[in-house]
């Protein structure tokens, strides 16, 4: 039987290491080749991420899967979830490329400066970071106490004129969104599959949400 | 060192930030990556890996990534050519890509880039070096102190620091880590990370196998008041 959890397999990012940890939390997955699979067999639509945004918005253009994603997305009952360039493909765009994202969520992406000095910030935002979460955001915090840390690797941050689709936010240089929902679309711009019993715990929460 | 897979099943325990797996003698020896294991690591992995070791083409490349493997680590085949760190960098980014240098001491206190594939030092300036290999893409720099490397003797800080002065992107120190005030040191010095094998694989004075790694609370409290409780 196949899964009713599908990864968007464009050759965008690391998909093996998403379906190694969905499979230890018990949840099969499958890849997605095509955007053919109906919305009645879907539950949760995973955007991976890795790359430039051009190249990413590209691949998903000439696929034919903006259009599907877009339209899927109408239907409340199916989650759509980006990680790393994934949630900033569910945007509107990004100063690092010319194509227009997604626009499930409303919000832009700017790079981080690194402004030079002896205290310069080091570009890309890579390692271990914490997330504070607000009330938006309380379900994918469920389960601890204190602010969860994740591994991150990015050089362009999430910006919107007004904070209403901000989940939970990191601080690196600036403060920005680092997990977005608006409805049933949600994104993370860390690695959950990378970051151990907080990615595990957030993932499986993630998977609680579900219809 | 024992069974590596159920080393890594400690270190997914034990929360560790990242793992480096080096096949030391993949290109001394001429040899393929072991797809084999590294398939094996990729699986119970849960946190960030970097693969290097004998990886000399852009086909050895796209299959250790698509094994679910984040970053690798190019040594060898970047001294002789930067043009796979280009090719790896545009298709996958540049924080995906990790050039990996051994730096030896001179008996007179210089320093040298060594080719540990032939056991012989390099004329070019390593600092030149690691220019040229970030100009061609690379998002992060693994240091070795390879006189340092297993001793359990400190860090190399001063080749730290000269580094660092070099560098906008992030660096890793490894050689020669033997305590928490190690690692503090060498972050203060300008690594933005720091790796131990030995420190954290080693236990006692006759080297018994005992897999430790700090708490984050405890590596916490080192960068928040700089000392090690």
């Amino acid at each position: 039987m196949s899964s009713r959890i599908k990864i968007i397999d464009v050759g965008l990012g690391n998909i093996a290491s998403i379906q190694n940890m969905l499979k230890k939390i018990g949840q099969d997955s499958d890849r997605m080749l095509e955007p053919t699979v109906k919305n009645s067999d879907i539950d949760l639509l995973i955007l991976p991420g890795v790359g430039s945004y051009d190249y990413a918005m590209k691949k998903l253009n000439s696929g034919g899967w903006t259009e599907y994603i877009k339209e899927l997305a109408t239907d409340k009952k199916v989650q759509v979830m980006g990680i790393c360039l994934g949630m900033q493909l569910l945007c509107d765009g990004s100063e690092e490329g010319d194509l227009s994202g997604l626009s499930l969520v409303p919000g832009h992406f700017k790079k981080f400066s690194s402004n030079g000095g002896a205290d310069r910030l080091k570009v890309p935002h890579m390692g271990w970071n914490t997330v504070h979460y607000n009330e938006r955001g309380s379900w994918m915090m469920d389960g601890h106490e204190d602010d969860p840390r994740y591994y991150f690797v990015h050089s362009y941050y999430y910006t919107h004129h007004q904070p209403t689709y901000v989940a939970g936010t990191t601080g690196y240089g600036v403060e920005y969104g680092s997990a977005i929902q608006n409805g049933n679309v949600f994104g993370f711009q860390f690695h959950p599959e990378k970051s151990h019993r907080f990615g595990m715990n957030l993932l499986r929460n993630v998977i609680k949400q579900l219809c | 060192m024992g069974d590596p897979i159920n080393a890594i099943r400690i270190f997914n325990d034990k929360e560790v930030d990242e793992l480096m797996v080096l096949d030391i003698v993949a290109s001394k020896e001429g040899k393929e990556p072991d797809y084999r294991m590294i398939e094996l690591f990729a699986g119970e992995c849960f946190m960030p890996l970097c693969y290097g070791g004998g990886i000399k083409t852009m086909e050895q490349a796209d299959r250790i990534f698509n094994m679910g493997v984040e970053k690798i680590s190019i040594q060898t085949a970047a001294i002789e050519n930067l043009g796979l760190i280009r090719e790896v960098a545009d298709k996958y980014g540049n924080q995906a890509v990790v050039i990996s240098v051994d730096i030896k001491r001179t008996l007179f206190g210089g320093a040298k880039l060594y080719r540990s594939a032939t056991s012989d030092t390099d004329k070019e300036n390593w600092k030149s070096f690691l220019t040229r290999a970030v100009d061609a893409g690379a998002g992060e720099v693994l240091i070795n102190a390879v006189d340092k490397d297993g001793t359990l003797s400190g860090p190399d800080l001063e080749l730290i620091r000269e580094a660092n002065s070099e560098l906008d992107i992030p660096l890793i120190a490894l050689g020669g880590v033997s305590s928490l005030e190690d690692i503090r040191l060498a972050v203060e010095a300008g690594a933005s990370a720091v790796a131990a094998g030995a420190f954290f694989v080693f236990h006692g004075p006759h080297r018994a196998v005992l897999i430790t790694y700090p708490k984050y609370e405890e590596l916490e409290n080192l960068f928040l008041n700089g000392k090690n409780e």
